[in-house]
């Protein structure tokens, strides 16, 4: 807690203070959400690394929870003054005189789900940028027709200490990289670009063995299989979903529908639907934030709540909802560190962490033969969602057909577009190959961004709409 | 920190680049404030404020480019962030085509006032915002019975920037933005639920609607939702609400980059000066409209924009530009910024074109899908009306549209009367036929 305080030049006599003007009107609860953020981004163009993007963040957000009622205001200045007046703008929203009782403050402890041997700070850029010029030259070794490769490698450390009016305090140290190749390629005066991407909340040694070879095959051969691809007929068919980035079905389908705040106010199609069955007893979906160097993955929510694996649905049946503490406390049920923003200048709201569905009792190879005419979906993009109606779409940016019980040709530029509940009861067939993807997920909500990933076993949905010709 | 402090701050970190080593140097220092207030069942649900201040800082040295940034602004953190700053960017690899603009593409003098800043920001109290949104929030929770949730928004930005160059240049830019929005759930007879919302964003107060037109705009979308399906694959004549029309023009824009150029990543390249779109479009950025959510005198860059036509009843008359990729490209710069996009509207409402074609989809959602910029095909996910004659038929979802950028374009028969206010794309309704469905 030392080492915290002093990073962000704060006394434990001025945080009793800062609280004490939170609660100043009133108010259940204020929490304050200390940040220190440093991110480093390099970019290869043109053969070259000529490009580098720096940025250090460090500020606190003050939140103060009246009943349900969120006030909140941050700040880049921490001095007792400027602090001082974002209590003050946070405590605007209390309206209730109250006092709550308060206590020392008491450091609470947390598994660590991303352990790490170097920090990205202790790395020279002269180490990382080798990564991107190999990555480069494998790129346009791999094949002739590429005429274009942008490699971009981006690291983040994140120091976060969150102190509640409880007394409170949890500290967390949140690595973060991201690294993606793009790749155009032309044959015969045609061109396709597309992309592979690698994230994790892993340190430097990640990049060992045959990591770069494999994220640079993975770029060339999605953009040079376009060449071949078609595009299907459009309309309603079988979808077989590989395993790994397909994951986002769940996300759009059923992931945000169990947001609790959307319950919560009544707008999610899951509402009042807890311990129904909404899909085929082989169908069981968790939101894990335990999940080893996850993207997603956090030893403490940004609320200060210890994460877990939170079961969704369990063979079939709903379960559970996502909850930060203001939904947690209207349900009566424990928050499950769901509790997540974007950085201190957003209070945090109930957001998914790693989200996925367990093997089932198929096998891959059973699932395929089943299909007589689909599409295999394997990477994803732009996935969306109507949380009310529960309309979902996501764009496929590699797949192939099914003909026959056989994957044959690659197909190109479809949208795949359905209904969530409706998606999930159309669930038939769980593969016994679940995986986690390892994309650079980022997920929107009220306008915060929060790093993500999903993951799933192959999956057959008997029934999607295609966008096709 | 006011005006002043910031002026002052700015030309310190240039001139403590220069002074350590840099070639030369770009500062942007950025002000803002904000204010967002969320109604939901009658009570205030959210209510937040914050006041951020950043600093980016462009270092040139030998050919090498980095940029920083930094929200710690104390100059004892700059000396040692900025000193780090040079060593990483003398790492980099050399880049003969980065610098500064030349001075000759600056703006020469603030020419007439654009109208950006409000002078009631912060005049106007918290109870009349809070009474405001709450009002909103009242109207469209008691508009029907089948509404069962409402949520209400309320927000203003207070915008400034200054831009210092060490080249000469000095820009500086004050602006207000105002929104004011209303999200609405119904439950159908089904127990379906449907939403929709409805949004304005203005650079003035008075500017925006009436609390009643959102709250009420934003239930009656939702409503004429109830009954959605899809329909069978075909193809059909499109009507794009002029609100939407966005989505369709972004697969322009995005193929007009220097970097898409340069990338070879954009299906425009080389067709200036060659018809990409019917003759009924015609598209203008114009950085100089008053009021306007992206007007300004400098670019991103520094540099002075201009009134542009971009397309040209259907011929591609213009790229966007910036310094860097022209100098890659061997193009002369425009700009790399897109402005405000104006249109050359017809003369009919989107009910007389509707009334007109006969028999279509009124697109009035565009929902995920994907644009490939390399080869122009597109897919996107639809929410809209059948309709025939002017009338709505039924509500239709869960559909895509599928194509090629080109040839949708070309497929533009009608431009609408009605410009949509509440963006920088001030978009009439368009009429596309020959559009491809997938649904059934």
């Amino acid at each position: 807690m030392k080492k915290y305080f002093n990073l962000f030049g704060i006394t434990e006599e001025l945080v009793n203070k800062i609280i004490s003007q939170a609660l100043s009107r009133g108010g259940d609860y204020c929490d304050l959400f200390f940040q220190y953020r440093s991110t480093r981004n390099l970019h290869l163009e043109d053969n070259a690394i000529n490009r580098l993007y720096n940025a250090t963040d460090m500020g606190v957000g003050i939140r103060v929870i009246d009943q349900e009622q969120t006030g909140f205001s941050f700040t880049e200045d921490l001095t007792l003054t400027a602090m001082k007046k974002a209590a003050s703008a946070a405590a605007a929203i209390a309206a209730s005189k109250g006092s709550i009782s308060r206590s020392d403050l008491k450091i609470q402890t947390f598994p660590n789900y991303y352990t790490i041997s170097r920090t990205w700070d202790s790395v020279d850029i002269r180490e990382k940028m080798p990564l991107l010029s190999t990555i480069n030259n494998m790129v346009f070794s791999l094949d002739s027709r590429i005429i274009k490769c942008n490699v971009s490698l981006t690291d983040t450390e994140s120091k976060v200490m969150i102190i509640n009016s409880k007394g409170e305090v949890a500290t967390d140290y949140r690595p973060l990289f991201g690294l993606k190749v793009v790749v155009t390629a032309e044959e015969k005066h045609r061109r396709e670009t597309n992309m592979s991407a690698l994230s994790g909340r892993y340190g430097f040694e990640y990049f060992k063995g045959d990591v770069l070879k494999e994220v640079s095959q993975k770029a060339v051969s999605r953009t040079v299989d376009l060449f071949k691809a078609v595009k299907p007929d459009g309309g309603e068919m079988e979808v077989v979903l590989a395993p790994g980035s397909s994951g986002i079905l769940l996300h759009e389908a059923i992931g945000h529908g169990l947001e609790a705040d959307f319950n919560r106010k009544k707008t999610s199609l899951f509402y009042n639907k807890m311990g129904e069955k909404v899909a085929k007893p082989f169908v069981s979906i968790v939101d894990d934030a335990t999940w080893e160097n996850a993207r997603g993955s956090l030893n403490v929510d940004d609320e200060g709540t210890a994460t877990e694996k939170t079961i969704l649905v369990r063979d079939g049946v709903l379960v559970n909802y996502l909850h930060d503490r203001i939904s947690a406390q209207h349900y009566g049920v424990q928050p499950t560190g769901n509790g997540r923003r974007q950085s201190f200048r957003y209070p945090p709201v109930p957001r998914m962490r790693n989200t996925y569905m367990f093997s089932g009792p198929h096998t891959p190879e059973e699932i395929i033969k089943s299909v007589t005419k689909g599409i295999y979906a394997e990477t994803f993009s732009n996935g969306q969602v109507l949380i009310g109606a529960g309309d979902f779409t996501f764009y496929v940016k590699t797949g192939f057909l099914i003909e026959k019980g056989e994957i044959t040709r690659p197909v190109k530029d479809i949208n795949i577009i359905g209904n969530g509940p409706e998606v999930l009861k159309n669930v038939v067939m769980v593969g016994n190959d679940l995986k986690i993807d390892n994309g650079t997920w980022t997920c929107g909500k009220d306008a915060q961004g929060v790093p993500v990933s999903h993951g799933l076993p192959t999956v057959k949905v008997s029934s999607l709409t295609v966008g096709g010709i | 920190m006011d005006f002043q402090d910031r002026y002052r701050l700015a030309a310190w970190v240039m001139d403590y680049a220069l002074q350590r080593g840099a070639d030369e140097v770009g500062v942007n220092l950025i002000n803002t404030e904000e204010l967002e207030i969320e109604c939901r069942d009658g009570k205030i649900d959210r209510l937040e404020q914050g006041i951020q201040n950043l600093l980016y800082i462009e270092l040139y040295k030998d050919n090498r480019f980095s940029v920083h940034k930094s929200t710690l602004l104390k100059k004892n953190y700059l000396k040692g962030f900025i000193d780090t700053a040079l060593t990483f960017t003398i790492y980099l690899e050399k880049d003969v085509f980065r610098s500064l603009p030349d001075k000759n593409l600056y703006p020469v003098s603030p020419e007439n006032d654009l109208k950006l800043y409000d002078t009631r920001f912060n005049r106007i109290t918290l109870n009349q915002k809070i009474n405001l949104v709450s009002h909103m929030e009242n109207i469209s929770l008691n508009q029907d019975n089948r509404i069962i949730a409402a949520t209400a928004l309320f927000s203003e930005e207070c915008f400034h920037i200054i831009k210092m160059h060490s080249n000469g240049f000095k820009g500086e830019n004050h602006t207000t933005s105002w929104a004011m929005g209303s999200e609405v759930t119904a439950k159908d007879k089904n127990n379906k639920l449907i939403e929709d919302s409805y949004y304005a964003y203005t650079r003035f107060f008075k500017d925006l609607p009436s609390p009643e037109k959102v709250g009420k705009e934003a239930v009656k979308r939702c409503l004429q939702k109830i009954g959605q399906s899809k329909m069978t694959s075909d193809i059909y004549f499109m009507v794009v609400e002029n609100s939407e029309v966005s989505t369709l023009l972004g697969m322009i824009f995005s193929g007009l980059q220097g970097s898409a150029l340069f990338l070879r990543s954009s299906y425009l390249e080389g067709r200036k000066n060659q018809k990409i779109a019917s003759e009924k479009l015609t598209v203008t950025d114009d950085p100089f409209m008053r009021k306007g959510l992206r007007s300004g005198y400098f670019d991103s860059e520094g540099c002075a924009t201009h009134k542009r036509i971009i397309v040209d009843h259907g011929i591609l008359k213009e790229y966007y530009i910036d310094t860097y990729y022209g100098k890659k490209l061997g193009m002369e710069p425009t700009t790399g910024d897109r402005s405000n996009i104006l249109f050359n509207y017809g003369k009919k409402s989107p009910q007389e074109l509707m009334a007109e074609i006969g028999r279509g989809i009124f697109v009035t959602d565009f929902i995920g899908g994907n644009f490939n910029s390399t080869t122009g095909d597109f897919s996107f996910g639809i929410i809209g009306f059948f309709f025939e004659k002017e009338k709505i038929v039924k509500p239709v979802n869960e559909m895509n549209i599928t194509g090629n950028a080109l040839t949708l374009w070309q497929n533009l028969i009608e431009v609408g009367n009605d410009p949509y206010q509440y963006s920088s794309i001030q978009a009439p309704c368009l009429v596309f036929k020959e559009v491809f469905f997938s649904g059934e």
